[in-house]
């Protein structure tokens, strides 16, 4: 299904279902990503985005179909799969009565890494001086979400699950998020990121799936996989860039400022409300959804 | 071709019925029924029972002899053991089993955890009886309701930790969570068992010597006794797996009423991904308006186009 | 698994030494305990004297029970339980280290309750290293049984009311085991009289912590 994945995905789902009691988080889910792909995930609320990620972090345990992750079976793999994948999650997981360098620490020792890594990582982050003395529960959400993603800088996971990861951050923040994940990517790392504000992280991804109803209902590319660190300054988009203003990739905190239909979709008149940018929303991936199910 | 897959989903999903061989039918349409055969057996065991300790009851009170020593109180041991019997082996016994083999990846199946859960609860039951046919028993031959003696306090003690069990089951949760939570939970305890008896009978013998039930218990056995108190284990023995198979067959009605049908679940949740979402709340940011008119109006289009 | 348990024992008792929920809230509520015993059986000391074994054991669990809710209840903030998870630590490293520091703060809770005893009931202690023994099998035997049921309830709304209920049946041979080896240690009875109680509680020790290396992992992941 996939287009031209390379031979050892980093993560595959074939036919995933997924149940919570009986409500399917995931109702089949295909999807392949290659390694060293960043592959965003698009949708509504409620459409899988979250399910998806965390199925493939191991939390949600596959009901039926078939999940490798990093080439291996999660179920048999469990903790070994788990050290070289990093999940930013909603919750950022500290302990409050911990302060934030023994939060990161715990953190990065659990998984195995490198504790020289944490110094570096928790600077890159903004956590110096007097904050690595802060106990996590005076922490504001920003800044929760700034030691989850040291935690995950200091990781180094081999694939990288980002869920609404500009949530909560600040605009600088974000603009280091964008290159934590192109450097990642540029060490060989993979990385799935949900979002539904696609448009904020299209600059740094090759490709969009598009979730709806527990499924991959849609599929773009958005470019071919680009490996330099200062990532390119224009949204590469796929069709008419003439439309749309140049979009700084200073992932710029207010949305208003962004072009106002979905950046990117190349029939943007004809564009779906929801602004879930497939590429053809009048005649492609629908139907072919519609049919599949009928 | 793709409600095909559905189905197999759906079988895959609820191995606990379909693994089951007792179970026709299922959540498609209507109610899972029992098979032929299972009702058969259930009503067999049934009238088995019921005739069983009619016997039992026409053998124990009437053709039996009264005690030397206990006199008629002496009946009760056509009762009182073969409860006990049920109670602490037979049911608590069956119950650590199934939940093992629920446990063992290969073996996994709700059937083994409903068996589990109906043969803890109708163990209570018995457990119950035991106690309460030992009270009975124990007032006028020891003169106290209760003493603690090392197996009635053992017997009590199995009581605690079934119902802890049946506790941690009335815990709302869905019936594979349900079903790992008190397989554990029965494995935990079952494992304590033999440490809690040894424990207990040690807290009584090292302290105060002989126990109180050790006296005067065995009397001679008469012909007729040991006939009535065999037919008394065996009768007691069919009453429990009757009583097993219909709390079983509730568990099932239980799980079927709770459930809806997976079927329907997975494709609305499919249905989802092509209607039009209600409430675009997440990207209420961006929408030109526009455009929102036609767009709304064109997808329900396509969809019966496709349908058709 | 030895890193990880460390690791996790090392993580929960900082938690501790900064938050001092078992120095001030469970170490004093088993003084509590030891005082409303003391009401219920005084003002003579002989029945005091006496029951001291088991009062001090019966403080025990109570205590146990609160030191194990606040075991989970460290986990279950800010999605901890699903960080844990994530976080690709060893099962069997997490269950020991957790079993580890529930085991450090109750051997400095039976100390104190030790001190209680001897001065509030007036218990003369002959025997040391027996009560020593005892409380250190019975400790362990509590901690592992514990933190499995903690782990078991993790994930239930209404932990807090079903955890006692199924925990205290279970640890009840450590109650009469600890009891009866505290007697003989109190009363300066032979180790022979304690012998067997000191194998249940080995036995004890060896079933819960052999069973939780095992399964910690699939109860974390089933709940």
């Amino acid at each position: 299904m996939a287009p031209a994945a390379p031979p050892t995905p980093a993560l595959s789902l074939r036919d995933v279902v997924a149940l919570s009691g009986r409500f399917p988080l995931l109702a089949g889910v295909d999807l392949e990503v290659g390694t060293g792909e960043v592959v965003l995930v698009e949708g509504p609320n409620g459409a899988g985005k979250t399910s998806l990620l965390r199925v493939a972090a191991g939390l949600v345990p596959v009901t039926s179909g078939r999940l490798t992750v990093l080439g291996l079976d999660p179920e048999r793999y469990r903790t070994a799969v788990r050290r070289r994948v990093g999940m930013l999650a909603h919750a950022s997981h500290l302990y409050d009565d911990l302060n934030v360098r023994e939060n990161v620490r715990f953190a990065v020792r659990a998984a195995g890494a490198d504790p020289g890594r944490i110094g570096p990582a928790c600077e890159r982050l903004g956590l110096t001086g007097r904050l690595l003395r802060t106990s996590a529960a005076k922490l504001s959400a920003g800044q929760r979400r700034r030691v989850a993603l040291a935690v995950l800088v200091a990781r180094a996971p081999d694939l990288w699950l980002l869920d609404e990861p500009h949530a909560g951050l600040d605009a600088s923040a974000r603009t280091l998020l964008d290159e934590l994940i192109g450097e990642a990517v540029a060490t060989g790392a993979t990385v799935v990121v949900a979002s539904h504000e696609p448009e904020l992280l299209e600059p740094l991804a090759d490709r969009s799936v598009t979730v709806s109803g527990g499924r991959v209902t849609g599929e773009r590319s958005i470019r071919s996989p680009v490996a330099d660190v200062p990532v390119p300054v224009r949204a590469v988009g796929s069709a008419a860039p003439a439309s749309g203003p140049p979009v700084e990739r200073v992932g710029s905190a207010e949305p208003a400022a962004g072009p106002p239909e979905g950046v990117g979709s190349a029939a943007p008149a004809a564009g779906p409300p929801e602004g879930v940018g497939s590429a053809e929303p009048a005649a492609g991936p629908p139907v072919e959804r519609v049919a599949h199910v009928a | 071709m793709t409600s095909t897959v559905v189905t197999e989903r759906s079988d895959d999903h609820r191995r606990g019925d379909s693994a089951d061989p007792d179970l026709v039918g299922g959540t498609r349409n209507g109610p899972p029924v029992l098979s032929r055969g299972a009702v058969l057996t259930t009503r067999v065991v049934g009238v088995a029972a019921v005739v069983g300790v009619a016997f039992t009851v026409w053998l124990g009170l009437w053709v039996t002899p009264p005690d030397k020593v206990q006199g008629n109180l002496v009946r009760l041991v056509y009762i009182h053991p073969g409860v006990a019997w049920v109670a602490l082996y037979l049911a608590f016994g069956l119950a650590a089993v199934a939940s093992l083999l629920y446990l063992w990846p290969r073996t996994r199946s709700l059937f083994w955890d409903r068996l589990a859960a109906a043969a803890v609860e109708v163990g209570v039951v018995f457990n119950v009886c035991t106690l309460i046919s030992g009270s009975i028993w124990g007032r006028p031959t020891w003169g106290v309701w209760w003493a603690w003696d090392a197996r009635l306090t053992s017997t009590a003690a199995l009581l605690v930790l079934f119902l802890g069990y049946m506790a941690l089951r009335r815990v709302p949760a869905e019936p594979e969570v349900r079903a790992k939570r008190s397989a554990f939970a029965a494995l935990f305890a079952a494992l304590d068992v033999p440490i809690v008896h040894f424990s207990v009978v040690w807290w009584k013998t090292l302290h105060q010597g002989a126990t109180v039930l050790n006296a005067n218990l065995s009397p001679t056995i008469h012909g007729s006794m040991a006939w009535t108190l065999l037919l008394g284990f065996v009768a007691l023995t069919l009453v429990f797996v009757w009583m097993l198979l219909v709390r079983y067959r509730i568990g099932v009605l239980e799980d079927w009423v709770g459930s809806g049908e997976l079927d329907l679940a997975l494709r609305e949740r499919q249905a989802e991904g092509i209607a039009p979402p209600v409430a675009p709340a997440d990207v209420q940011p961006a929408p030109p308006a526009p455009a929102e008119t036609p767009a709304g109006r064109e997808a329900p289009r396509e969809i019966a186009e496709v349908s058709q | 698994m030895w890193r990880d348990a460390a690791l996790v024992a090392g993580k929960d008792l900082r938690i501790e030494a900064r938050s001092k929920v078992a120095l001030s809230q469970v170490a004093p509520f088993g003084v509590v305990a030891l005082g409303l015993f003391a009401f219920a059986l005084g003002p003579d000391r002989a029945p005091m004297v006496s029951g001291a074994p088991g009062l001090f054991w019966v403080a025990v669990l109570f205590s146990t029970v609160l030191a194990i809710q606040r075991s989970v209840s460290v986990e279950s903030a800010d999605g901890a339980r699903d960080g844990l998870r994530l976080s690709g630590l060893d099962p069997a490293g997490l269950f020991l280290g957790k079993a580890l520091a529930v085991a450090a703060q109750l051997v400095v809770l039976e100390l104190v309750l030790t001190v209680g005893v001897v001065l509030l009931y007036g218990a003369a202690v002959k025997t040391v290293w027996l009560i020593a023994v005892a409380c250190l099998l019975g400790t362990v035997g509590l901690a592992a049984a514990g933190t499995l049921y903690g782990a078991l309830s993790a994930g239930i709304r209404v932990r807090e009311t079903l955890l006692p209920f199924l925990l205290l049946p279970v640890v009840t041979p450590i109650l009469l085991a600890g009891t009866r080896i505290w007697q003989a240690g109190l009363a300066g009875g032979t180790p022979s009289d304690a012998t067997p109680w000191l194998h249940l509680l080995l036995a004890f020790d060896a079933v819960y912590l052999a069973v939780g290396v095992v399964v910690y992992g699939p109860i974390q992941e089933a709940t």
